[in-house]
């Protein structure tokens, strides 16, 4: 490694005096894949951005970083121009925010080539499309054309990777490049990128050990802006040294490991029946449901799973009456339930509540901890006396492991996981049985997720709560849930008991979601990668909706729609499903 | 697609307002005998119900013909034929102006967001905002006409562009104020984006970032603006045409106004209500045209 065509060298950057990373030293040799792990505010994306040059004014940089010789810290801004795109390139976090909106993807490609020089007039044109077909990028004719709103985030995040190699760099960045992404999608994107390595070093920054594991030659783990532990990512994972290296990789999912879980009673709480959801859009209907049947128990939790456009939002947004279903029924406790939320009886609607992905969105920033949980109680219980109030909300409080003193505090003062944990806490002062999370863990890095998990399977087992859980985090999905519902356009594709799905997975979508996963063992077979994306819900294919993309369709798929159908312990929808449960 | 029924709102507003102030046209200090006044009002339909009156004039309007003046031989559509141009030139000058300077400043202060310059630009704006524009008008003639005699004061007294510079400044100060501020401010909430950010790490250097990235998305304020603009200055010439004795539409709108000349009102009334919702309109084109998510959808 003497070579190495990254040197960093004590880089230090603070603000106002206090350090985000501190002392950090590390190399890239020529195509080689690093990766730099850690979990939020530990200092990677700092890292990137001083490489880059892109820090803010009020930013303190110490220390040397040099790239084949030159040197990138502090250097004019037109010195650093020159060997951005040519020497240095970075794909940021989310494409929906890092493409200009305002232009099209071919001018946002030629810019680059015209302004170092590189192509201009039609070679540029012709280079923009040849760097789009390079991607992946299907009809890059047709795409240079298009505005980044047309384009899916998975096509959005190959045009930053397009964007970024076409100066050909001997570095390239990528910043949580598939934190955005669906995991099919960002099963794809990991794909292009090992490509990628062929052409340029790739610095990868990730919270996500899986991904390094299957894409890094060597790692480097930050806690609190410190370098805490590097070396080859075979070795890291064998034998950590540090132990946050070890708590890092011990947080990561285990699908294989059985979680325990208290039962669920047998009493059916709330039931959905053909239920369907559409929405007008461009003069047709887009249907986001399309006919979902299903019974949460007491006490149990029902995880909802899909890609976007799955449906799995409106679904529950549905059964809590915001977008009114247009067909169906749902009864909770063998009473049906109204479609619209303002229908509904007052002591039914306190039994369903909500928590949201964004805590911090969604508590009212002028309040005080005390008052955003008692809000509700204030709506439904009115007459409550001071003192009735106060016990409770320090109760629930205590129940998600906040102790009295939070209070008085405002949102701001709290961290994510307290805030998220003050959301859940509000949303179970009415003592629901019903608790629908939409994503409510995301947000979250690994050791507070752990926590507020806890906190519901606590909750659950002392008081029956049922809870419906939309998440993409199939780690999560296997520690909490009794039972996993896949969605693909609308439809049940699979329903199953946690251990039968993650064991057996019948439909080849289930199956092509678990493989997505990224494992945190560097030594792990690769799946193949599922290709193709979802479709628009507004023209879903005919036949299994799903055919266009499953590796295992035959003739048949084409033109016949399976419905669901009980084989072996799984409720299923795929005309195959038997032979896979043969051969299981 | 609002802009016919608007249109319309306006002008019964202003013609019942107008009918509704004190005093008639034929009113001065002689008293004129009451046969001779019976016989004009009679010959400018003015003794029918006020509106009876409207449905006449909004006839003869859907013809094209803006009825007679009571103080002149000429009829309106001759009067605004006659005064129109140099409100045009005026108001036109001064809204070129208007954008020009202020995209310039606008992305000037931007660029030195939070420097001195900035503080200063940003300053001079609020100054200029905050002085109406009667105010502006004397003091620049006081200043460069009177004073320092660089230009002159008045319409008549000079037959070349010399005379065009002190209304147009004076017109267009407080939009390049208000045009100045919301570049400044739309063009900082862009050069902090992501996608800046992005061209940033391209390597694409300030000067093609701001013109190829961010100029597009910091108009947008601006052109939404486009339309208030046309009323700030259609208002402000009736002032400024009236201190440097210019003879347009606005002087026109004061003269007639005082005269309780009718017709003459609201024909400049509908002029510059139609000006309005035209720009408007014209606004929403471009912003649909600027906007590639606003045309998609
Ligand atoms: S029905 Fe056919 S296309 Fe659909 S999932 Fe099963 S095998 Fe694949």
């Amino acid at each position: 490694m003497s070579q190495a065509i990254l040197e960093v060298d004590s880089l230090t950057i603070a603000y106002d005096g206090k350090p985000v990373v501190d002392g950090l030293t590390f190399e890239v040799a020529p195509a080689e894949a690093v990766g730099l792990v850690g979990e939020s505010g530990s200092g990677k994306t700092q890292t990137a951005l001083a490489l880059m040059g892109l820090l803010p004014a009020t930013a303190h940089v110490r220390g040397s970083a040099t790239l084949g010789g030159e040197k990138l810290l502090g250097r004019a801004e037109a010195e650093l121009d020159a060997l951005r795109a040519r020497r240095i390139a970075m794909v940021f976090q989310d494409p929906s925010l890092a493409l200009n909106p305002y232009l099209r993807i071919g001018k946002q490609l030629r810019l680059i080539l015209e302004r170092h020089g590189i192509a201009d007039g039609a070679t540029a044109t012709r280079r923009a499309l040849d760097a789009l077909a390079s991607v992946g990028l299907p009809d890059p004719d047709r795409q240079a054309r298009a505005f980044p709103h047309q384009l899916s985030g998975g096509m959005r995040q190959r045009v930053m990777i397009a964007a970024a190699l076409i100066g050909e760099p001997d570095l390239l960045i990528a910043d949580e490049p598939t934190t955005a992404l669906d995991v099919t999608v960002q099963a794809q994107i990991l794909a292009l990128l090992e490509e990628v390595r062929k052409q340029t070093a790739l610095l990868l920054i990730t919270h996500d050990l899986g991904v390094v594991a299957g894409h890094c030659e060597r790692m480097l783990v930050l806690e609190h802006g410190r370098l805490v532990e590097s070396g080859p990512t075979e070795r890291v994972f064998a034998a950590p040294a540090h132990a946050h290296t070890e708590a890092l990789i011990a947080a990561h999912p285990h699908l294989d490991k059985a979680p325990a879980l208290s039962r669920p009673a047998a009493e059916e709480l709330l039931t959905l029946d053909g239920i369907r959801v559409s929405y007008r859009a461009h003069g047709s209907r887009l249907k986001a449901v399309n006919g979902v049947e299903l019974a949460l128990k007491k006490g149990e939790t029902v995880a909802i799973v899909g890609e976007s456009g799955s449906g799995k939002s409106s679904l529950v947004r549905a059964v809590l009456g915001l977008v009114p279903a247009d067909a169906g029924r749902l009864c909770f406790l063998g009473e049906e339930l109204s479609h619209e939320v303002s229908a509904r009886e007052t002591a039914t609607r306190r039994e369903l509540q909500m928590v949201f992905q964004d805590p911090l969105g969604s508590l009212n920033p002028q309040m005080r901890v005390a008052s955003i949980v008692a809000e509700p109680l204030d709506v439904h219980e009115p007459g409550l006396s001071g003192t009735d109030r106060r016990r409770k909300v320090v109760n629930r409080l205590e129940q998600v492991g906040l102790d009295a003193s939070f209070v008085e505090r405002f949102p701001h003062e709290l961290s994510g996981g307290q805030a998220q944990r003050v959301a859940i806490a509000r949303a179970l002062v009415l003592a629901p049985s019903v608790l629908v999370c939409d994503e409510a863990l995301a947000a979250l890095d690994g050791s507070v997720r752990e926590q507020v998990l806890n906190v519901l399977k606590d909750v659950q087992a002392n008081t029956g709560l049922a809870i419906l859980f939309i998440s993409h985090d199939l780690g999560v999905v296997r520690t909490l849930c009794h039972r996993v519902l896949v969605m693909y356009l609308g439809r049940i594709v699979e329903l199953a008991d946690n251990d039968v799905l993650f064991s057996s997975p019948l439909h080849p979508y289930t199956r092509a979601l678990l493989d997505a996963v990224p494992v945190a063992d560097p030594t792990a077979e690769r799946p193949p990668v599922l290709g193709g994306e979802v479709p628009s819900p507004l023209s879903p294919p005919a036949g299994c909706a799903f055919h266009p993309r499953c590796p295992q369709a035959v003739e048949d798929c084409r033109q016949h729609a399976p419905g669901l159908r009980r084989v072996g312990a799984t409720d299923v929808a795929c005309l195959r499903a038997s032979e896979y449960l043969a051969k299981a | 697609m609002g802009a016919v029924p608007t249109l319309l709102l306006v002008i019964v507003l202003a013609f019942f307002l107008v009918h509704s102030v004190p005093g008639g046209p034929f009113d001065s200090e002689r008293v004129l005998p009451p046969e001779i006044e019976q016989v004009l009002l009679e010959r400018y339909d003015l003794d029918d119900p006020v509106p009876v009156q409207l449905a006449k004039y909004l006839g003869n309007l859907l013809k094209g013909d803006f009825g007679p003046s009571y103080r002149s031989t000429l009829n309106v559509n001759q009067i605004i034929a006659q005064r129109f141009p140099a409100s045009l030139a005026i108001g036109g000058l001064a809204m070129t102006l208007a954008l020009a300077a202020g995209l310039m400043l606008g992305t000037w202060a931007a660029l030195r967001h939070n420097s001195r310059l900035d503080r200063v630009v940003t300053g001079l704006a609020m100054t200029g905002i905050s002085i109406p524009i009667f105010v502006v008008a004397p003091a620049l003639v006081l200043i460069f006409a009177v004073y320092l005699n660089w230009l002159p004061a008045g319409w008549t007294v000079s037959p070349g562009p010399a005379k065009y510079v002190l209304p147009v400044v004076a017109l267009a100060l407080p939009q390049i104020a208000y045009i100045t501020r919301l570049t400044r401010a739309s063009m900082i909430d862009v050069l902090q984006s992501g996608y800046v950010r992005t061209a940033r790490a391209q390597g694409l250097g300030t000067a093609a970032i701001v013109r190829h990235h961010a100029l597009k998305p910091a108009l947008l304020p601006v052109v939404s603006y486009l339309g208030p603009a046309i009323a700030g200055i259609l208002t402000g010439s009736v002032v400024i045409e009236s201190v440097f004795g210019i003879p347009g539409l606005g002087e026109g709108f004061v003269t007639a106004a005082f005269n309780r000349d009718y017709l003459q009102v609201m024909g400049i009334v509908v002029l510059y209500a139609a000006l309005v919702v035209l720009l408007n309109l014209l606004a929403d084109v471009l912003y649909g045209l600027l906007d590639p998510r606003v045309r998609y959808e």
